[in-house]
């Protein structure tokens, strides 16, 4: 795996990157078709739609529908992905993907866009800190928290191909580059970011940074810690989250999402059984989300590098308490 | 229509219906009047507007048929059975442990079932994205979808009908059953839907309302709809909640009954009387 991490951010937005691919694949691919919900101009693929109509569907503000068209689309071979904002891309259409998609075996791509605190200025309605949850109850689901713009394409390339339901959440603006041009990022292994004895950081999404930040923070204090990025939330990789998990007795989980129901929960039932590590969480604390710049809302509600390292500190030197 | 054509469909008709009373006594309860309601429109569909091939129910280039009020599975199944697509013993398995005829429809169970419905307006939806797909497909084939009218409460047959008119879905045909009741009582009581075929048209819909329970009516009205042309259709079918089986048409309360397997037999003979 080929990485290029320091910290520095990809000057390329998601945004533009993700309609980019999309229709990219359905320029390769003449079985895929794109729809949205009148959200295509926040990821710029509405010129490439209005000049390709039966290929990129805007099917208004019509979400239920939307997925519902794309599962009839599936019925007849097709490989729709589907694009709206987290929050309708999950909770608004949830008996839709459940049934329709899931239930009916009818493949498609979910994506939504502004997870969690990424939806920084359209504030708490469009803030899904459980996104994650919903999906994780819809059996052999596929769930994926893009870390970067190399993640991003790779993933996308292979939900396309892959079957079941398949929800990607991304934020739209910049990212900390963590894996290197071209890097495919195959969907279900856990990526190992820093190797350590002392921790382990299981991170997904935006908080693979932070994670990677309070890695180097813990070094100063002298505690090794590693970093896992376990992207693929489901289905999960147990046998790395283990395999860390006892080598260092110690874990921290990071999400962009409500501690209950996602990758910390994930997690703790796939370690539950194991008896090998304490484990605590730096993600939300069971609220809503609320407006504001996403550097607020990270500290508004605990999700940066400070909150890994001072939870880290307590696992490691419970005494110093 | 012919007097021996029209002859024929009442009589597959009365059959299905037949068939509907053996998936019921088996298990002593079933969503029947819904049921019974759709039989004729099934009757004609099957036998004079729909391809389709029973030996091949995954044939690309068959006839599609969504039904939406997912819970006439029994009166869909009957009349799979009786055009072969599965022995008609396989009736009496209904909603028995392992059985691969559920309450409602299911394409992953059952020879014959193009889609999975049950929860109420999901199936507009799916049969709006299935007729999409043929037409991108390049196949001359119909999307047949029916709809209740109390599932007409769902706002997502709504939306479904908005994407189907500005897509321009005409080879998509929802047939509404207008059969007045729904779980609790009266369609008009619980969420007065008002003038339904009004409705449809205004949301773009080639719309037509004719007696659902007569097999003539309903062929000339489908016969119209192979035009094409750049509107989805919509047949309004005013028909009775458990049409055919006075006991259950009567009934106060029919959407899903629990009856002796006496009555369902006494039903069932009652029906084979009128066989010729």
């Amino acid at each position: 795996m080929k990485l290029e991490y320091d910290g520095t951010m990809d000057p390329r937005l998601f945004k533009k990157v993700l309609g980019e691919t999309i229709c990219a694949l359905a320029t390769e691919d003449p079985d895929v078709i794109y729809l949205d919900a009148d959200l295509m101009s926040c990821i710029g693929t509405c010129q490439w739609s209005f000049d390709n109509p039966t290929r990129g569907i805007n099917c208004g503000i019509a979400e239920a529908n939307m997925i519902g068209v794309a599962c009839g689309l599936a019925a007849s071979g097709y490989k729709p992905i589907v694009h709206t904002f987290g929050p309708f891309a999950s909770r608004r259409v949830f008996d839709q993907v459940f049934l329709s998609a899931g239930y009916a075996k009818n493949d498609i791509t979910v994506i939504g866009t502004d997870p969690g605190v990424c939806a920084s200025f359209n504030g708490g309605t469009h803030m899904p800190f459980e996104d994650v949850a919903l999906y994780r109850t819809i059996p052999t689901a596929t769930i994926i928290d893009i870390t970067d713009v190399n993640m991003l394409i790779s993933v996308l390339r292979q939900c396309k191909d892959r079957p079941g339901v398949k929800y990607i959440r991304v934020g739209r603006k910049q990212s900390a580059k963590v894996f290197a041009d071209g890097q495919e990022t195959p969907i279900g292994p856990a990526i190992p970011l820093k190797d350590g004895k002392d921790v382990v950081i299981f991170a997904s999404g935006i908080m693979v940074h932070e994670a990677m930040q309070a890695a180097k923070q813990l070094e100063a204090d002298g505690v090794d810690a590693a970093v896992v990025n376990v992207f693929t939330i489901k289905p999960l990789d147990a046998e790395t989250v283990k395999k860390f998990a006892k080598a260092t007795g110690n874990v921290v989980v990071t999400e962009n999402h409500n501690r209950i129901g996602g990758l910390y929960s994930a997690v703790c039932e796939t370690l539950a059984r194991e008896n090998c590590a304490k484990i605590d969480v730096v993600a939300v604390n069971d609220e809503y989300g609320e407006v504001g710049p996403q550097d607020y809302l990270q500290k508004r509600f605990g999700l940066t590098a400070g909150h890994i390292r001072e939870t880290a500190l307590r696992l490691v030197r419970p005494s110093a308490e | 229509m012919d007097a021996v054509k029209k002859k024929e469909l009442e009589r597959f008709a009365l059959e299905i219906r037949i068939g509907m009373m053996e998936e019921f006594k088996a298990r002593g309860f079933g969503h029947v009047g819904g049921s019974l309601s759709v039989a004729d429109v099934l009757s004609v569909l099957y036998k004079t507007q729909m391809r389709f091939d029973p030996k091949n129910p995954a044939w690309p280039e068959r006839d599609k048929l969504v039904c939406s009020k997912g819970h006439a599975g029994p009166a869909i199944y009957a009349t799979l059975a009786l055009l072969g697509y599965f022995p008609y013993e396989m009736l009496d398995t209904l909603n028995q442990p392992g059985t691969k005829l559920p309450s409602h429809c299911d394409r992953n169970q059952t020879p014959g079932v193009d889609m999975t419905t049950g929860s109420l307006g999901q199936g507009t939806s799916l049969a709006c994205g299935m007729a999409l797909g043929e037409r991108l497909r390049g196949r001359d084939t119909r999307v047949f979808l029916i709809v209740g009218d109390g599932e007409a409460d769902e706002g997502q047959v709504w939306e479904a009908c908005m994407f189907a008119s500005a897509k321009k879905l005409s080879n998509l045909v929802l047939l509404l059953d207008v059969n007045g009741k729904q779980l609790d009582g009266c369609t008009k009581d619980i969420l007065d839907t008002l003038d339904l075929g009004a409705k449809l048209k205004a949301f773009g819909f080639d719309t037509v309302s004719v007696d659902g329970n007569d097999v003539a009516a309903l062929h000339e009205a489908l016969e119209r709809t192979r035009a094409g042309g750049d509107k989805p259709y919509a047949i309004v079918m005013n028909t009775i909640k458990g049409k055919g089986v006075p006991g259950v048409e009567n009934a106060k309360s029919n959407h899903s009954m629990t009856v002796p397997t006496e009555q369902w037999e006494a039903w069932q003979q009652e029906l084979i009387a009128q066989l010729d």
